[in-house]
């Protein structure tokens, strides 16, 4: 990981960080293509990549349990780390751009905490649901339901925190704070509604995790996080204009309104599609664009991909320490992304509080 | 440009209480008055950023019916006071300006823009490491970067700016007034909220004098920045043309050298 961080950083803004965003793009870019490899190769499994692909070169057929063990558990969970990691870090650029702050983040300020609750909901209650609407939905359901909690939940706070064009941070955080509550006393209803083999599901889900991943969470989810993931870099020029305050941004020809309700579904459908299928992963929309800034500035031109190839990367690092750390047991992930991340946002906060107050 | 009726109600108190205004391109139109007397309320009403009654034209066209991106074509608005949510660098600021933001091509137009208001060589500072005077020198280099040619097509564009000289120093206040009236000969029209009076009587053609939500004057510096006028405006005696007691330094800015 270091490797993407600490190597522009040392240039400083001297020179054109057009250039160095370009570079630090295609080292990304390696960087995860290394870590997808690897993340294929390795488990606790005795199955090698490289066993693998030295028995299809010498045209050998595979083993059934190989051809399980990486096709049907490594790669869909592969798939799925990239498509989540990518998904938060680009939802938290979207969302820093949008309130003009870099603490914004979905886990933080709420709505992570809002797509959970519906998508607990959905896996709870679902069942409860006319037959006909469960077999519309199928597997969507869960998905579609943590699209409007998240929705509902960055309106929300958009509307409490936002007077005026004017965000105020402190009335951000707070904001977050009183809808994450509400969303996790919501949550322990539902806990407490849920069945037995429901609870289990829902604790470890809750953590978040990768563990599941399986082709029909791939498909539940990519196409949803792929749209948002296309839309993101056409916000770039609305949101660097929004960085000079709402009304500066208009006179500069950007439809701030639309901008702003792009954005909000935007992240709406990408934390929505991520928490549906891997629970509550913190920390990874903050993170990744701080590190960013930090190296090539907050053109979010460059900043959005930048995201999405960073976040993916380093959620399958996540994973893979998840797979590792009290092997042959796994750790959520969630709790790995926590680890690693609350402290590097009071990291942040303190930065800040110390040269301009919040 | 023209408005006409212009009313502004905040909460229950009327700041503009029908406000007609008119400035031609190629001259500098400033509006001054006292403090709290709406003439900042004015340029955010007539550039749609506070709810106003009353119609605004531009070139001819209703502004209230034309998208963001035509507005911005033929007119830019500096801001008063400008924080930046992110450490952009004072050329990623300017190139803002450009049409397309930062992926615009290499354009050197930000440079010589910078340039202009004596800030070359700050290109690749962080904006928020600058001082007060020295970020609205930057803003006023993005606002010119965004209609840079005075006239294109035939037709006039505009710089609004917002007390462009409020926190610059003497020197500065000089190079951003006669980057203004260049702006104007060349075809281009400028309004300018003013505070100080005599840069407004230096370097407007029209001035249009605003005292409690309406116009009190409004005409060519001699006709407005009469002592009577002055006086009733700005509730105290304000001599025109008139030296001061021996002993006393002072400073004419108008006594400067060109």
């Amino acid at each position: 990981m270091s490797l993407a961080i600490d190597a522009p950083a040392a240039a400083g803004p001297g020179t054109d960080r057009r250039v160095q965003a370009r570079r630090l793009t295609v080292v990304l870019a390696a960087l995860l293509a290394g870590m997808s490899v690897f993340s294929l190769a390795w488990g606790a499994s005795g199955t090698s990549l490289w066993g693998a692909l030295g028995d299809l070169a010498a045209g050998r057929e595979l083993s059934r349990l190989d051809r399980i063990i990486l096709f049907d558990i490594r790669l869909p969970r592969l798939v799925l780390g990239v498509l989540v990691g990518a998904a938060l870090a680009v939802s938290g650029a979207l969302l820093q751009g949008l309130f003009r702050n870099p603490l914004a983040d979905p886990a933080i300020v709420g709505v992570s905490a809002g797509a959970g609750l519906a998508a607990m909901a959905a896996i709870v209650l679902g069942t409860a649901l006319p037959a006909a609407v469960q077999q519309a939905a199928g597997s969507y359901l869960v998905s579609i339901a943590a699209f409007f909690g998240s929705w509902i939940a960055i309106l929300v706070l958009y509307r409490i925190s936002t007077r005026g064009g004017r965000t105020s941070v402190a009335t951000m955080l707070l904001a977050g704070i009183a809808i994450s509550a509400l969303a996790n006393a919501g949550t322990g209803m539902i806990t407490f509604m849920a069945d037995d083999s429901q609870l289990r599901d829902l604790t470890f889900w809750n953590m978040g995790s990768l563990a599941g991943a399986t082709w029909a969470k791939v498909f539940a989810a990519a196409p949803v996080i792929w749209l948002a993931l296309l839309a993101a870099p056409f916000l770039a020029r609305g949101l660097n204009g929004l960085a000079l305050g709402e009304a500066a941004a208009g006179h500069t020809g950007i439809p701030v309104q639309r901008v702003k309700n792009t954005a909000i579904l935007t992240v709406a459908a990408a934390t929505g599609a991520a928490v549906a299928v891997s629970g509550g992963i913190g920390f990874v929309g903050i993170v990744v664009p701080h590190l960013l800034r930090l190296a090539t500035g907050p053109d979010h031109h460059s900043l959005l991909p930048n995201a999405g190839l960073l976040g993916a990367s380093l959620l399958l690092a996540a994973d893979m320490i998840s797979r590792v750390a009290v092997a042959p047991a796994e750790l959520p992930i969630g709790i790995i992304t926590a680890v690693l991340g609350a402290p590097f946002f009071l990291w942040i906060l303190l930065r800040r509080f110390g040269s301009m107050g919040i | 440009m023209q408005a006409y009726d212009i009313r502004v109600t905040l909460g229950r108190r009327a700041i503009l209480k029908g406000v007609d205004f008119e400035a031609r391109p190629g001259e500098v139109t400033a509006i001054a008055g006292p403090n709290g007397s709406g003439k900042t309320t004015l340029l955010r009403a007539m550039t749609g950023e506070v709810p106003f009654s009353g119609r605004v034209l531009l070139n001819g066209h209703d502004t209230a019916a034309m998208k963001p991106w035509q507005l911005a074509a033929i007119r830019a608005v500096q801001p008063q006071s400008a924080a930046i949510a992110f450490p952009f660098t004072v050329l990623e600021i300017v190139r803002l300006g450009l049409r397309a933001g930062l992926a615009a091509a290499d354009s050197d137009l930000p440079l010589r823009a910078l340039a202009q208001v004596d800030l070359a060589g700050f290109a690749h500072r962080f904006y928020q490491d600058l001082s007060g005077g020295e970020q609205q020198r930057v803003q006023l280099a993005r606002v010119m970067v965004q209609v840079w040619e005075p006239v294109r097509d035939g037709v006039p564009r505009w710089l609004i700016l917002d007390e462009p000289v409020a926190s610059l120093d003497i020197g500065h206040q000089f190079t951003v007034m006669d980057l203004a009236r260049s702006y104007a000969a060349r075809g281009g029209g400028v309004v300018a909220v003013m505070h100080d009076l005599n840069l407004t009587a230096m370097f407007a053609d029209r001035i249009t004098l605003v005292h409690a939500g309406r116009v009190a004057a409004d005409g060519v510096p001699a006709e407005v920045l009469t002592h009577d006028t002055l006086a009733q405006v700005y509730g105290c005696p304000v001599p025109v043309n008139r030296v001061p007691p021996a002993g006393v330094p002072y400073l004419l800015p108008q006594a400067r050298a060109v």
